[in-house]
Formats: structure tokens, C-alpha cells, sequence
């Protein structure tokens, strides 16, 4: 069976998020980008699912601009076997690259779809979702646990839901979105950099993949939270009677 | 449409902030119990706390209050008793007689200049300022003073030297030489309470603040400016620029961005007297007459109080890649060291090394680590740091470096950090390892500038010496030739501390090393120093000691052996009101 991972490049999580001045959104030159940490789990569920046996391939696919690579480079580095990029300069949104990926399963024709549970870029979690439904696969959201039965062509899945733990079974094909706590996922190794290297990334236009890119939306400003006020440390109770009926008017 | 945007702006820190939430649960034990304040993580908790102005109070507190805590658990560890009186205390000298002791009168003074809450006395907090980090030495001092400003400092010090009493400056009070903490019963200063940022030149790069700035707020307000500090180490979430600039910390960057003594560019000092030293110059280029700011740069208080910094602080640069690896020998870590000067130059930003016994420790005594090479062990660990302006040239340097390294069997195994998380989880086992030796027990401590081709031979050799009475560590900043050797121990004991001293002193002297690298001379070294310096240049030193602080009152017993002290004689200068 073969597992196809989708990887995001963003904005590496530790780095400070700062907004354009102009507003039109977040500042990503001279930023930092790295795989999404969601993503990242996902490809380790992926490889841990290969070396247990019950995979025989897994795929990383990253869609979006040039640098793209950079980030199939440290899943290959991770174990993944091959990777693809799907190259495309400007903004994309959940259901394009939905339909990407429904083009592409269509080709490569999986057992298993994952992807992480959403990007913490856009926050969307939507494109997990939208290719199960596009694709007309089982889904399985925020997996928080994943055991795979290849004989029984099903998959268990436990999902972190408000009220404690779901558990699904589900038929393959199927999607799988990975939440945190699935996983640790592995460092890259020099021995699997260098084996990372002479692997190949095969890179695809969504036009080779007939797909038009498109969109209903559009950002019309993006702002930073509004900042939180700082405290004070009064000297002492009466202060702080005096302050919270004289000026918090609460008691 | 603009529903869109306000949901975008709800969302913005969510999934950030829950991808935090998991990260700090594995981080949040490491983060209570870490006196070093830690990484990007703890900073991020604290970003909801602080805010411009109160910035810097603000983090303060949480930090002093996540230092306490930790000193909390050492308590029920039962590792308080280990202090002075079992440590070493054959090398204390007496209290010196004409020191006067503090009475009322001498309280009512500082309350008039300090105002109530500049004078602590209250047996807690005392307590701690009493203690150091390592809770090797502790004090008795009475009385802790806070200033806010140079005024007052000026004004106690003239006050405290007319009286003679005798005090100790402290800063962060993260030193690991004794030298922050009272001996006797001198008067704590403690700069903290002076922490704003004065100024910041965006185009220079030169940024003036005053001592009590904690070294991390300094790293993260400049961090928005675009710039960093030329130098960083693990204490930074405590230690102030005021103690750095004194005791001429090294640390990580050292390599990159070289001592002190190049990127302080200017100081404001308090002498014993109560003189204000303005030398607060911000220029490059200055060589009108003798450099003064150089002799309290290292000089551990015993000259002046420092009240204000400027530094020049280079750009931050975009691409920053860690390497964790690992070598089966001595040898190829040095080799490894010299293939990285040659080949990575120009973004060579730190090389620093552990060995078996340290990353076997720092993974038993610290949570939340994972061993980054789990396949198997490996008797030497290297990290190597590039700080650069292109990140695909760098990267692709480093893996070429690296990739012909492992070729040629310098290397056994590594990893390269993939993200900003992982490379500080990198950085985490480095600068871990005083803290986890800290809860490992008791630890003699040595810091030790060899040349780096001897320098892994004391460790053997100490090793030998030892055998199996206690674990012999070694870590540290080969990059610069500096040995962190530390002797770890259930407890202190003065039948171990005789099979290590004089020897480490005297090995370390016929190698012409220096007995202390970084960490300073404080009271541990104070009687050893002729191991590093000739009898005429610890002569001149107290010659120059008597002139700046006539009665001694600053930071007695420490620095300069009290034997030569008390030989030299000298003028006190006038002091002009
Ligand atoms: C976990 C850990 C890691 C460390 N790593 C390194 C490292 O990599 N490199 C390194 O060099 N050191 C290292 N150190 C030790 C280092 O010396 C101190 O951390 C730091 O430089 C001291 O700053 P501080 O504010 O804590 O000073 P303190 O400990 O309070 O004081 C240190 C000395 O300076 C004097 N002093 C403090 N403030 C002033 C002032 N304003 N004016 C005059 N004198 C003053 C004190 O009297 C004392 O003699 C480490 C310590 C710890 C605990």
C-alpha cells in the first residue's frame, strides 16, 4: 500500500508573527519557513506505518511556490521515498488544493491519505475535509491514535473530541488528519540527508493536473490581536480596594 | 468580506498557541525547574505578560519567582545543607576586623535615600540573596539595599565606604564562583530594580540600558528591533548585563562575536567612594588616554559598581542552522573543529562540546529531552551552530561540510535541526548541563582556558585520579578552548576536594592555561590566582584596588588574595562634590 503525506511550508511556529505594514499580510521575507508542525506528524505516522510493515511507499506532497522544495527535502530526510511538488506562485486555498490532491490520487491511487489536522498559517482545517468529501473517502479528523489493518482493509482511528476520546473505523482508502499528540515526530539524520539527495522530487503545474485555480475569497485586511494591557503591582490591599472600586468600578 | 477578516484575525494565535500548548507540556516541567530561563518557548509564555513599559519588571518577577521555585525543590531535596561549611571552607579567610556592622542609624539612612522598599530585611528574601546558584556558598548578611538609580547607588556606596562597611554587588546572582554572595555580613547592592533600556540605535546597532537588565529581556527587545546580543548563555533568564559585563561572561557566541571587551563600548561606573565614572561613551573609535571601562569589565565588583552599559549589537541574520553529532574520540572533535573553521567560516556562530558522562546526565537529571542520536551512544557530542543571511546557502554548506565529515569518519552520526523547535531542543542539552550537575548533587566546578589539544587529557587523567568516587564531567566552549571539568558528588567532601585541588590548579598552570576561563575568580579562586598570573601582575592589581577602593569595602575576600591586599599600600583619592 502506498501513503501519501501533503506537506505545508510556513512560517516556522517559533518565529514571531509580524503583519505587513500595508496590511494585505503576514511579513514572510527574511522569515523563517518550515514544515508545518502538524504536517510533520503526519509524515511521521506515515513512516512509522512503512517501517511497521504495512506500507510499502510514502509520498510527500507539497503544493505552492519554489521553496516548496526545501520542505520535501526535509521529508525526504525524514524517510519519506519520494516526493512531489506541485508548483504554484500565488495564494491557494483549501478547495484548490483539495482538487489537487483529488487529481493526484487519482494517479498515484493511494491506501491513505494524510495530512496534518490544518496549517498554522491559515488556520483553515478545511482541506482534509474537503478532499474526503471530494474524493468520496472515509475521514478520520484529528487522529490522536492510528492502527492500520491491511488484511481487514480498515483503519482505526481515535479522534481527541471535546468530551474525551471517539474511536472510528474506517474502510480504505481513507483520509486521516493528525492532531499533536499522535506522534513525536524523528529528526533528520545525516546518513538520511544524504540518502535524501539522490531521491527524486518530481514537480507538476496544476495545469498538468487540470486543475484551475481559483477563489470566492479574497483577504481584505489582515491585523494583529489587539495587544493586552499590562498589569500593575499594587503595594498593598487598600491599594487594591481602593482601585478596583474607584476605577475597575466592580465592587 | 469583513466577516471574513475578523475571523481571520480571531484565528491568527490559535493553532499556534495549541501547538504551544502541547509543546509546553513536555517544556512546562523543564521550565519550572530551570533556573536558566530557558528558550524560545518560556519566552512566548511570558509575551502574554509583558508589555511595553512594564516589559521588563514583568518578566522579572516571573523569572525570580521561577528561581525561588526551583530553589524550593532543591530544599526538599535536601540539597541546602550543602553549603559553604562543607564545601571548602579551609580557603576562607577571616571576617575582616575593620569592617564596621550595620546598626539603626545606618537603616534609617538608607530608608531616607532608598525609601522602605530599597531595604530588605525581611529573612526570606535574604535568604536567597544570601545563597548562591549553585548553593555552595552562603552568607549572613542582614541587609540587602535596592537602587534605583546611579544617585543612589552613589549615595550609599559614599555613605557605606565613610562607615566602612563592607559590601557585595550582585546582579542576577547566577555566578559560579562564589563571588555574587556575601562571605561575612556585607551590606547585598543588588542592581536589579535599574532595568530600563535607555537607548537603541537602530543604524549603529548601539544600545544603552542600565546593569539590572536581565540578558534575555535585553535578547528579546532587541529581537523586534532586528538585532541580537553579541553574547548569550544559559543563565540568560537571570543574569543581568551588569553581573555579564563583571564578571566578562563568554558563553556561546563568544566564537562569533568575541569578549566583552570588544563589544562593551562604554560603562557607567560607581567607585567605593561614591564617584560616578561616566565613560558611557557610544563610539567605535575612542583613544583618549587610558581606557578605564576595561579594568571593571571582569572585574567582579571589586572596583565599582557598574550602573550602566552600552554595547554594540550585531544584526540578527535570517538563517541560523544547528547540528547535533556525534564522534567516537577526542581527536575528531578537534579535527571536526578545524574542518569548521576552514569550511564554515564566514557563519561559524558556535561549536561546542559534551561528553559521554555530560549527555548521560543531562538526560537522566533534566525532563522533557530526548537524546537526538537514540540509536546508540557515542563517547563525544559536538554542536555546531551557522548564523548567516541566505538560508539555502548556508544549508547547503553545512550538509556538504557535514556529509564529507561522516565520509571520512570525523563524524559517527548527526542530526541538522529542521526547525526553529528543534534546534533549540539542541541548544537545551548544551546549556542544560549546569543545571541538571546542580540537581545531580554536589559539583567542584572548574573552568579552565587549555590549549585544545590537552584539554580532554585532564579529564582522563582526573578520571584516574578519582575513579569511582565521583562522576568527572566534562562539557564546554571548545571553540574557544575553554574546559567546563566538573567533579560531581553525592555531597562535598574534603577527602575529594584533595585528590582534585592543588592538582588541577598546578596541571592546568604547566600547560600555561588559565584557571579561569569565564566564570572569574570570586571567592573559590581568590587564593589560586598566582596559578594564572605572575606575583607582579597580582601586585599591580592591588595597587590599582587600593587606589579605586581605598578601605576594601567592595566585594572583600574575593578577586585578590586578602594576603596581598593587605601588603599594598596607596593614597585615597579625593573625591570632588
Ligand atoms: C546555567 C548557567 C550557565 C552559565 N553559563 C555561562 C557561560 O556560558 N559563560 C559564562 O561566562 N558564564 C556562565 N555562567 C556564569 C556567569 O558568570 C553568570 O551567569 C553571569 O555572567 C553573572 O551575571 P549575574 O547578573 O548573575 O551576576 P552575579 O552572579 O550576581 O554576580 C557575578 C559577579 O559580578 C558582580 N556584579 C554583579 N553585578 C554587578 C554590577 N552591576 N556591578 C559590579 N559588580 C557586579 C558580583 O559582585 C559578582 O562578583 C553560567 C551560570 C549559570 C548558572
Amino acid at each position: 500500500m502506498k501513503i501519501l503525506v501533503a506537506i505545508k511550508r510556513v512560517v516556522d511556529y517559533a518565529v514571531k508573527i509580524r503583519v505587513k505594514p500595508d496590511k494585505s499580510g503576514v511579513e514572510t521575507s527574511n522569515v523563517k519557513m518550515s514544515m508545518n508542525p502538524f504536517c510533520e506528524i503526519a509524515l511521521e505516522e506515515a513512516l512509522r506505518i512503512k517501517e511497521s510493515g504495512r506500507a510499502s511507499e510514502v509520498v510527500a506532497v507539497s503544493i505552492g511556490p519554489a521553496q516548496c522544495a526545501d520542505t520535501l527535502r526535509t521529508g525526504l530526510a525524514m524517510g519519506a521515498d519520494r516526493a512531489i511538488h506541485v508548483e504554484y506562485p500565488g495564494t491557494l486555498y483549501p478547495l484548490s488544493v483539495a482538487k489537487i490532491f483529488k487529481s493526484l490520487v487519482d494517479a498515484e491511487k493511494p491506501g491513505l491519505l494524510l495530512l496534518g489536522k490544518q496549517a498554522i498559517d491559515d488556520d483553515c482545517n478545511q482541506t482534509g475535509q474537503m478532499i474526503a468529501g471530494l474524493l468520496k473517502w472515509p475521514q478520520g479528523t484529528f487522529a490522536s491514535k492510528v492502527v492500520l489493518d491491511e488484511q481487514n482493509k480498515v483503519v482505526t482511528v481515535d479522534r481527541e473530541v471535546d468530551g474525551g476520546l471517539e474511536t472510528l473505523s474506517l474502510d480504505l482508502p481513507a483520509v486521516i488528519t493528525t492532531d499533536l499528540r499522535l506522534n513525536q515526530p524523528r529528526y533528520a539524520t545525516l546518513p538520511n540527508i544524504m540518502k535524501a539527495k539522490s531521491k527524486a522530487i518530481k514537480k507538476l503545474s496544476p495545469k498538468d493536473l487540470n486543475v484551475e485555480i481559483r477563489s470566492d475569497l479574497e483577504v481584505v485586511q489582515v491585523t494583529e490581536p489587539p495587544k493586552r494591557k499590562a498589569g500593575v503591582i499594587l503595594s498593598s490591599v487598600d491599594e487594591l480596594i481602593d482601585r478596583l472600586k474607584n476605577e475597575a468600578r466592580v465592587i | 468580506m469583513k466577516n471574513l477578516t475578523a475571523v481571520s484575525r480571531l484565528l491568527r494565535r490559535s493553532s499556534r498557541s495549541l501547538f504551544d500548548r502541547r509543546s509546553n507540556l513536555t517544556f512546562l516541567g523543564a521550565f519550572c525547574s530551570s533556573s536558566s530561563g530557558l528558550s524560545y518557548k518560556s519566552l512566548q509564555t511570558c509575551e502574554q505578560f509583558t508589555q511595553d513599559d512594564c516589559f521588563h519588571k514583568k518578566v522579572m518577577s516571573k523569572r525570580i519567582y521561577f528561581l525561588r521555585g526551583y530553589g524550593v525543590g532543591i530544599q526538599s531535596n535536601g540539597l541546602r545543607t550543602h553549603h559553604r561549611s562543607l564545601a571548602s571552607i579551609a580557603s576562607t579567610p577571616e571576617r575582616n576586623k575593620s569592617f564596621a556592622t550595620i546598626n539603626s542609624d545606618d537603616i534609617s539612612y538608607f530608608k531616607k535615600v532608598l525609601g522602605e522598599r530599597g531595604v530588605i530585611q525581611d529573612e526570606e528574601k535574604l535568604d536567597d540573596a544570601n545563597t548562591d546558584w549553585m548553593r555552595k556558598y552562603k552568607g549572613s548578611s542582614k541587609l540587602m539595599l535596592q537602587p534605583r538609580s546611579t544617585q543612589e547607588v552613589s549615595q550609599i556606596l559614599d555613605y557605606c565606604n565613610s562607615r566602612c562597611l563592607a559590601v557585595v554587588p550582585q546582579g542576577g546572582n547566577t555566578g559560579l564562583v562564589g563571588g555574587s554572595i556575601p562571605v561575612y555580613d556585607e551590606v547585598i547592592i543588588n542592581i536589579g530594580s535599574m532595568n530600563n533600556i535607555l537607548s537603541f540605535d537602530k543604524v549603529s546597532g548601539i544600545l544603552v540600558c542600565e546593569a539590572g537588565c536581565i540578558l534575555e529581556n535585553l535578547i528579546s527587545f532587541l529581537d523586534n528591533e532586528g538585532y541580537i546580543m553579541p553574547l548569550d548563555l544559559g543563565a540568560k533568564g537571570s543574569c543581568q548585563i551588569g553581573g555579564n559585563v563583571s564578571t566578562n561572561a563568554g558563553g556561546l557566541r563568544l566564537l562569533r562575536y568575541g569578549s566583552l571587551h570588544g563589544s562593551v563600548l562604554g560603562l557607567e561606573v560607581v567607585l567605593a567612594n561614591g564617584t560616578v565614572l561616566d565613560m558611557l561613551g557610544t563610539l567605535r573609535k575612542d583613544n583618549t588616554g587610558y581606557d578605564l571601562k576595561h579594568l571593571f569589565i571582569g572585574s567582579e565588583g571589586s572596583l565599582g559598581i557598574v550602573t550602566k552599559v552600552s554595547i554594540l549589537t550585531p544584526p540578527k541574520l535570517s538563517s541560523v542552522n544547528v547540528a547535533f553529532l556525534a564522534c567516537e574520540d577526542y581527536l575528531s572533535c578537534q579535527k571536526i573543529l578545524l574542518e569548521a573553521k576552514r569550511k564554515l567560516g564566514e557563519i561559524l556562530s558556535a561549536f561546542e562540546f559534551l561528553d559521554i558522562n555530560a549527555m548521560d546526565l543531562v538526560l537522566k537529571q533534566l525532563d522533557g529531552l530526548r537524546d537526538p542520536l537514540p540509536s546508540s551512544k557515542h563517547n563525544f557530542y559536538v554542536l555546531i551552530e551557522t548564523t548567516g543571511s541566505m538560508e539555502s546557502h548556508d544549508k547547503e554548506k553545512l550538509e556538504a561540510f557535514l556529509v564529507q565529515a561522516i565520509e571520512s569518519g570525523l563524524l559517527t552520526d548527526g542530526v541538522v535541526a529542521q526547525d526553529i523547535n528543534q534546534a533549540s531542543s539542541f541548544w537545551r542539552i548544551r546549556e542544560g548541563v549546569p543545571e541538571a550537575l546542580l540537581k545531580a548533587g554536589a559539583t567542584y566546578k572548574y573552568d579552565l582556558s587549555l590549549p585544545p589539544e590537552k584539554m580532554y587529557d585532564l579529564v582522563e587523567e582526573m578520571r584516574g585520579r578519582l575513579g569511582a568516587a565521583a562522576n568527572v564531567v566534562a562539557y564546554g566552549h571548545l571553540g574557544d578552548g575553554n574546559l567546563h571539568l566538573n567533579i560531581s558528588t553525592q555531597q562535598y567532601d574534603d577527602n575529594i576536594l584533595s585528590k582534585i585541588e592543588p592538582f588541577v590548579y598546578e596541571w592546568t598552570s604547566k600547560q600555561r592555561g588559565s584557571i579561569s576561563a569565564e566564570h572569574g575568580v570570586g571567592l573559590m579562586k581568590a587564593s589560586k590566582i598566582h596559578y594564572s598570573k605572575s606575583a607582579e601582575t597580582v601586585q599591580t592589581m592591588a595597587a590599582i584596588k587600593k587606589v579605586l577602593d581605598h578601605n576594601g569595602i567592595l566585594n572583600p575576600y574575593k578577586v585578590l588574595p586578602t594576603s596581598v591586599l593587605s601588603e599594598s599600600g596607596g593614597q585615597e583619592p579625593k573625591k570632588e562634590s
